[in-house]
């Protein structure tokens, strides 16, 4: 147990960090995946083909590759397009890209894919009387959308996406590999110099199995809340 | 660009053993923790659904490092004939994606079994069919066929969820891509072919399970 004491001699405060990094990047990667999510959901619905084929190819590309690929993709493609870039501004340097925001905007394209097929499932789930309705009382076109479908949308989407955030707080364990210090990176160190594998992964573990369990709480809160409107 | 392929096509096969192994034992797993979870017994009830929320709660990377690096801590294992096993990342690799997709598929089989219409169960008994002929020929049949799409989504997450042995030195698709990534300094060839190849398998994968639905017909 002294070894997860705060302080120089345990990894008490390390891991409390660690675990605090992770829920941050959780929620950037989420709200980059909302604005992903915002710009390709109405792409998906689109009339227009072009557009309609744009959207599709985004969430079944990143749908159908593994996480790590676009992790990747983007921590060794990233620092090499940001060098070339610079080379041509004639800076030869190498240049690292931080690891929070690869991660998080890599985490964030993913979860904005799953994001995306949820705002779909909840605009298509909308009444159709609801649009005729607000075209009927003469609501232009923006005020339709953010007064009358945005708030419905969200409250319809609410339950999926809990799933969507938890798939994000647990794809965020992948960062790990670029040496963005989360818990999963922190549990490595430690176990790694401490050789006692099994107890650091085993509270890495549980550290997960709070933060899911904790989420699922402030989740259905949430829910409950904005159900009352129905 | 040519020249990487046979390198990656190596590791796809090694990919496809991985997802096609884990597969198997996970759907036994599944099936064997569907059933715990739909017995009335709390203890044995409680004990399914704690193995399903610790698997489905925690990160496949978790679960994969605590039984490649943490299993080999165990004294006692260390020196018993399961070292054989567990010393080997490939199999480490296998046993921690088994356990894995095999919460995920027995809660899918669990709710299969559970919208079960009640008259199938009660017009098989008033026939005076056994409660294991009951089970076999006809909740086990039906709750398969129910779950099929769910099911396809699973095996899609589990190809993805196979590139994570990469990180624990197998050379799989995922590895592959890496090696060709240090060795040529070209990230964006190495992964994007990958990528393609990823897209390639799970297309695949997608369209065997809707010609699987078709045939067996959706209903319930």
């Amino acid at each position: 147990m002294e070894l997860l004491s705060f302080g120089d001699t345990g990894w008490g405060d390390e891991l409390f960090f660690a675990t605090l990094m992770t829920i941050a990047v959780s929620i950037a990667a989420m709200v980059i995946g909302f604005v992903f999510a915002l710009i390709f959901t109405p792409l998906k619905l689109s009339k227009n083909k072009t557009l309609n084929i744009i959207g599709n190819c985004y969430t079944t590309i990143i749908r159908g590759v593994p996480e790590l690929l676009v992790i990747y993709l983007l921590f060794f493609g990233g620092t090499g397009a940001a060098m070339y870039v610079a080379s041509i501004f004639g800076y030869d340097g190498y240049i690292e890209i931080n690891a929070f925001i690869t991660g998080a905007l890599a985490i964030g394209i993913i979860s904005g894919a799953y994001s995306t097929e949820v705002f779909r499932g909840a605009i298509l789930s909308i009444d159709k009387g609801q649009f005729e309705a607000s075209k009927v009382l003469g609501l232009k076109k923006n005020i339709q959308f953010y007064k009358v479908i945005l708030p419905q949308m969200l409250r319809l989407s609410i339950p999926n996406l809990s799933n969507v955030w938890q798939i994000t707080l647990k794809d965020t364990s992948l960062i790990s590999v670029t040496g963005l210090v989360e818990i999963m990176r922190q549990s490595y160190i430690a176990a790694g110099s401490t050789r006692d594998p099994l107890f650091f992964y085993s509270v890495a573990a549980v550290l997960y199995l709070i933060l899911t369990f904790l989420s699922m709480k402030i989740i259905n809160k949430l829910e409950v809340r904005y159900k009352k409107g129905f | 660009m040519i020249s990487i392929f046979p390198s990656l096509l190596n590791g796809t096969v090694i990919t496809l053993k991985l997802l096609v192994s884990s597969m198997f034992f996970g759907l036994l797993i599944g099936l064997l923790f569907a059933i715990l979870r739909i017995n009335k017994n709390p203890i044995i009830n409680k004990f399914a659904y704690g193995y399903s929320y610790f698997f489905r709660g925690t990160p496949l990377l978790v679960q994969l490092y605590l039984i490649y690096y943490g299993l080999a801590n165990i004294e006692f294992l260390r020196n018993s004939i399961l070292w054989v096993i567990i010393r080997e990342p490939y199999w480490c690799a296998i046993i921690a994606f088994s356990l894995n997709t095999g919460a995920y598929t027995s809660e899918i089989l669990r709710s299969a079994f559970q919208t079960i219409k009640e008259g199938y169960i009660e017009a098989a008994k008033s026939l005076g069919v056994t409660k294991q002929i009951t089970f076999f020929k006809i909740q086990i049949p039906i709750a398969i066929k129910q779950s099929l799409p769910a099911y396809g989504n699973e095996i899609i997450l589990m190809l993805k969820g196979t590139s994570l042995a990469s990180v624990i030195t197998i050379m799989d698709l995922m590895g592959e891509a890496r090696k060709v990534n240090v060795l040529t300094f070209k990230p964006f060839e190495a992964f994007i072919t990958a990528g393609i190849i990823y897209l390639f398998l799970t297309f695949i994968i997608h369209n065997i399970v809707k010609y699987l639905e078709k045939i067996y017909g959706f209903q319930t």
